[in-house]
């Protein structure tokens, strides 16, 4: 990890593991959509709304994953002053907002068939609903400051402190009574979920992963030259007025 | 031990004064409550049933009208880069100014919210557990507060934004805090996990806070 704190270096493993990336995330995509949606068997309470879980529940995984490696990231720059730690968690925060909407999207649709009701104001939604306002801060932050290098550190700072939010979510199920199932995947004693709707979930949750590698290495790399230019255009701008007014 | 004081004594003086940021907070939070009568209708039942968990959210809304205050005054005369610069332990001068900012906001919200119990129609057994929940809940508030005030310390006019960046910690504050306030002896449900719990984040917000926010100043500065 520590070699990559040479952007060159990065930036040869990256060109390589982009395509690699999305060409697995466009196979396990076709591979889980097909198991979802045709070959695994329709629910005997939900019917075929059950099929929403497999776009559903790896989002919702995602959204997690997303924030808890903003954190490690975050957590990486402040501790050793990883060059990349900072971007890296900067450019996963925009495809975690996604993740989290999408999960809050296809949520509603999932529970109004099945719950009868679009919003339930129930432990799990809401604290996916601050996560999604977690992120939002975040990203609002790193806007508003326009020294980039300082961005990063108040930014980390926000970040590690909200990250104490994503066990509550976690675990907000047992802590409080709650509509939403208590956690069927995840659990000791093994899955309560039938194999033949686990894989294309397992499918499409690593379909996911996949995706959101291969996005985090674009943004990173886009961030990286973004920076890049704006070093050049200041520099530019200092040998230009030196020419003006020598 | 004597800085200490003295910042919470002068920030104090401060907020009590003219232009300071007590009364705006506390008119804030009146007029809410007004604007929630006004929207619900003048059924004083159905205001006394919801008057708690009001109360609590309209408190809220206070505390974050006064975040803006924290450190602009301090940074636009420049005694915030002399407090950071002379500070020993900034966390300590951190936690000084939050145990200000409750004393001049959080306490007297809390005190307020007793009086205006009585515009909803407050039954006399819910006073008690409204005061109390407040009393544990609003030093959070002010602590959450004075982390995204130390955050947004180096940006013009960022009193929406920290506003924006605070209010998500809020939700556990709220959660246990307004379970508390409805939890009056004729509910029946014994409140005493939701007061530890509220206890316990209150407390855990004192720890991290203070070093968060003396990291955000220091990183704020140059």
């Amino acid at each position: 990890m520590f070699d990559l704190a040479n952007p060159e270096k990065f930036f040869a493993l990256s060109r390589r593991l982009i395509p690699v990336m999305a060409a697995l995330a466009v196979i396990l995509f076709a591979a889980g959509l097909w198991y979802g949606l045709v070959a695994s068997p329709a629910d005997y309470q939900q019917g075929d709304s059950v099929r929403i879980m497999y776009v559903h529940v790896p989002a919702a995984w995602m959204a997690l994953f997303c924030y808890t490696m903003m954190a490690v990231s975050s957590a990486a720059g402040f501790i050793w002053k990883h060059p990349l730690a900072d971007i890296s968690a900067k450019a996963a925060a925009p495809v975690g907002l996604v993740f989290t909407g999408l999960a809050l999207g296809t949520g509603m649709i999932w529970g109004k068939p099945i719950w009868n009701t679009w919003w339930a104001w129930d432990a799990r939604l809401t604290s996916v609903l601050v996560l999604f306002f977690l992120y939002a801060g975040y990203l609002a932050l790193w806007e508003a400051i326009e020294d980039k290098a300082r961005a990063a550190k108040l930014c980390a700072i926000m970040c590690i402190i909200g990250f104490i939010n994503v066990p509550i979510i976690k675990f907000s199920v047992d802590w409080w009574y709650s509509l939403h199932q208590p956690a069927s995947v995840f659990r000791a004693g093994g899955p309560s979920i039938d194999p033949s709707m686990l894989t294309p979930l397992f499918l499409m949750a690593l379909a996911y992963q996949f995706l959101f590698f291969a996005l985090l290495l674009i943004a990173i790399r886009n961030e990286w030259m973004r920076r890049r230019i704006a070093r050049l255009e200041r520099l530019e701008m200092r040998v230009m007025s030196e020419l003006v007014a020598p | 031990m004597k800085r200490f004081s003295a910042i919470i004594m002068r920030d104090l003086r401060l907020a009590f004064r003219a232009g300071g940021g007590t009364w705006p907070s506390l008119v804030f939070f009146a007029l809410i409550i007004l604007d929630f009568a006004l929207a619900i209708g003048p059924d004083i039942r159905l205001l006394s049933r919801i008057g708690a968990p009001l109360l609590w959210g309209s408190a809220l809304f206070g505390v974050l009208v006064s975040i803006d205050r924290i450190f602009q005054a301090d940074l636009e005369d420049g005694s915030l880069e002399i407090l950071i610069a002379t500070s020993e332990f900034l966390a300590l001068t951190v936690l000084a100014k939050a145990i200000a900012h409750w004393l001049s906001v959080g306490l007297p919200l809390t005190l307020a919210a007793g009086a205006l119990g009585l515009l909803v129609g407050l039954e006399g057994a819910a006073f008690g557990p409204l005061v109390v929940s407040l009393a544990i809940g609003t030093p959070a508030l002010s602590l959450v507060a004075v982390l995204g005030a130390a955050v947004t310390a180096s940006l013009k006019r960022a009193g929406v934004l920290a506003s924006l960046l605070v209010a998500p910690f809020y939700t556990p504050v709220v959660i246990f805090g307004a379970q508390i306030a409805n939890s009056g002896p004729g509910s029946g449900d014994t409140s005493l996990p939701a007061l530890l719990i509220l206890a316990a984040f209150t407390l855990f917000m004192l720890i991290i806070v203070p070093i968060a926010a003396a990291f955000a100043l220091r990183f704020g500065q140059n």
